[in-house]
């Protein structure tokens, strides 16, 4: 497996953080109507996963999709759009945060409901073994344990032997239980989430979420045995960040700072503690810094470019038009022949 | 050359399968607990086999799973079986199939068929007799394919296997199984979206789908031995898209329709076709329209209960009988 660039994983973590700032303040503002979810506090688990892949494979997420699209490669700017209800988005506003999707990327249609994508991915994944080639990703939370749909795309996936990662972002656990030991999901009654896909022997294992770098080596071993060898399936335990925990996500002391990773700390004690224990964004520079792989000054640089490009896509987001009304009626149906 | 609508259905998926390498079949139930229909499949499911999955009891995945590998590029049929277990997978048919074009704003495409045999169908009682049409009809992006004769049963189901480029839920009727009708080899199909003149009348149009086309065919027989009086009869063919044109030119034509629908009364595919017929072909009509269809109860099991609710040729002749008014 080929190591990852530093400075391109940090700028990868970054331009997610950065996005999901953005996404905070423009609804904060009201410039979007709906309910929405950020992915602050996970972006190691995407960007790590989605660097395993190849170009043919398929991606399914959640509402909680923004970090997995940026990962795959998605434009800033088209899906800042989108959430914004604006003509330049990427279905032109029909889909908004909760459903986007990017057909060329290999992320055809995103399901907003719990447990929804993971029987598409299945279907996904059936269609790359009959066609020899390919494998599909399945994003979703602990809650979708909790769907039968979760459970029959199980079935399917290890009847088949379907090559597809279940890919399961548990964010409900406290920082010292990440690595070990059980652990107290939603209102799951398993003792552990790795048990539920092991009883229909798909192989299952556990990895920290704030641990880039742990993230990196469970994915570049397990995306070859997908391929190889059948379906997978990894919990990765990750802690919730605080903005997270009210009904509508906040910034809690502000934006990222990049001098949290050098000494300073967060106003709010709760901040502060996550920072220090279970941001992968955080941590993973840190050690990069630590080891000499990177400076603070290179640090800094990578963030004023993906601040930059953030804000260029919320201005094209800004300036972008709304559909006219007619938009509404068209694509209900695929028109013309196949 | 006559075929049964059970050999147009298995004609339809062998040639499919022999057609397009991307035609794949989820589960291999399609004709229900009919032994002979069964046995007319069985040669394509053994050619084939390679492109048969065996399904588990898992409705919701595996609907799924036919979504997701349209996605991927090939044509998947899922087997829901008797219709009423559709709504086991209903999340996926309803919540992802029918969005996943429209939500992405055109970027993907779904063309999955999500293959159902479903009505009245004797003794199925409450939770095997569902009529699902008007329910699937009020979800935008699906495509409802509902043939009432053994040559649509044919060329519908061959058109969704390997011409739509939408999902599709096809529903068949357990009772049509053994219908006949004639097909001739290579002969166009009428489009999909048209409705079919099964038979042209002066007086009366019967509306009909599915079970009820047979038995408004029957009840236009009747009429014209017993009373001297010329029903047509229009099949529908599919509830999405409705052919609303075909059904206006024919009452503009009779000046009487009667609509004979296997669903409950309310909110039914005969609703909205009343609702069409009041709100554009008022002027034509010299009768109120009439409705033949199931009240609204669940589908009892006993059969003298179960004869009670069903639409047969005989209401349809009263209903007939009743537009025509006093002569």
């Amino acid at each position: 497996m080929q190591k990852p660039d530093p400075a391109e994983r940090v700028a990868a973590m970054l331009r997610i953080r950065r996005f999901e700032e953005q996404c905070i303040l423009l609804s904060k503002a009201g410039r979007f109507p709906g309910h929405y979810h950020v992915y602050i506090g996970q972006e190691a688990t995407a960007v790590t996963a989605c660097a395993a892949l190849s170009a043919e494979d398929f991606v399914f997420s959640t509402w909680r999709n923004h970090g997995h699209l940026l990962a795959r490669g998605a434009a800033p700017d088209r899906m800042m759009a989108e959430i914004l209800g604006k003509a330049g988005g990427y279905a032109r506003g029909k889909s908004g945060t909760l459903h986007m999707a990017v057909r060329e990327l290999g992320v055809p249609s995103t399901s907003a409901l719990v447990g929804g994508s993971l029987p598409l991915a299945a279907g996904a994944a059936l269609a790359c073994k009959r066609r020899g080639s390919g494998m599909a990703v399945a994003f979703f939370g602990d809650a979708a344990l909790e769907e039968g749909a979760c459970y029959e795309a199980m079935i399917l996936a290890s009847l088949w032997q379907l090559p597809i990662l279940f890919v399961c972002e548990n964010n409900s656990i406290p920082p010292a239980q990440r690595k070990r030991g059980q652990y107290t999901s939603s209102t799951l009654p398993a003792a552990g989430m790795v048990d539920v896909p092991q009883a229909l022997r798909i192989r299952a294992e556990v990895v920290d979420g704030a641990d880039a770098d742990a993230l990196a080596d469970c994915f570049g071993r397990l995306v070859p045995e997908v391929r190889s060898g059948g379906p997978r399936f990894v919990e990765v335990r990750c802690t919730r960040w605080p903005g997270n925990f009210p009904l509508w996500p906040e910034l809690p002391s502000g934006e990222w700072q990049l001098a949290w990773a050098f000494g300073q700390t967060a106003d709010r004690a709760d901040l502060a503690a996550w920072l220090e224990q279970s941001d992968p964004l955080l941590m993973y520079l840190r050690k990069r810094v630590a080891d000499g792989e990177l400076t603070r000054a290179q640090a800094q640089a990578l963030d004023a470019r993906v601040k930059e490009e953030i804000a260029a896509a919320v201005r094209f987001a800004l300036v972008s038009p709304y559909p006219d009304a007619e938009e509404a009626y068209r694509h209900v149906l695929a028109e013309g022949a196949r | 050359m006559r075929i049964s609508f059970a050999e147009g259905l298995a004609r339809a998926i062998s040639e499919s399968l022999a057609a397009d390498p991307r035609v794949l079949l989820i589960g291999s139930g399609f004709v229900g607990l009919n032994t002979e229909a069964r046995a007319l499949l069985e040669p394509a499911l053994r050619e084939f086999s390679d492109r048969i999955l065996v399904a588990p009891v898992s409705e919701l995945a595996l609907a799924g799973a036919g979504i997701g590998a349209a996605l991927a590029g090939q044509r998947p049929a899922v087997d829901l079986s008797t219709g009423s277990f559709i709504f086991q997978a209903f999340a996926q048919v309803v919540n992802e199939a029918a969005n996943v074009h429209y939500m992405s704003g055109g970027q993907s495409v779904a063309p999955v068929t999500f293959c159902s045999l479903a009505g009245m169908r004797g003794a199925g009682a409450a939770q095997h007799s569902h009529r699902t049409q008007a329910m699937l009809g009020q979800v935008p992006g699906l495509q409802i394919l509902l043939p009432g004769g053994a040559d649509d049963a044919y060329h519908l189901l061959k058109w969704a296997l390997l011409e739509s480029r939408n999902p599709a839920v096809f529903i068949s009727h357990a009772l049509l199984l053994g219908e006949t009708a004639e097909l001739t080899e290579g002969a166009p199909m009428l489009p999909v979206g048209q409705a079919r003149i099964r038979r042209e009348g002066r007086d009366v149009s019967v509306i009909a789908s599915s079970i009820t086309v047979p038995r408004a065919l029957a009840a236009a027989q009747a009429m014209e031995r017993e009373h001297g009086v010329s029903v047509e009869v229009v099949d529908l063919r599919s509830i999405a898209p409705l052919d609303r044109n075909t059904v206006l030119k024919s009452v503009a034509k009779t000046g009487r329709a009667v609509i004979a629908d296997e669903c409950n009364r309310s909110f039914g595919v005969a609703a909205e076709i009343a609702a069409t017929l009041a709100e554009e072909g008022l002027a034509s009509l010299k009768a109120p329209v009439r409705r033949v269809t199931v009240p609204d109860v669940p589908v009892p099991y006993s059969p003298p209960l179960e004869a009670e609710l069903t639409v047969t040729a005989e209401k349809i002749v009263a209903a007939v009988l009743h537009v025509l008014g006093p002569r």
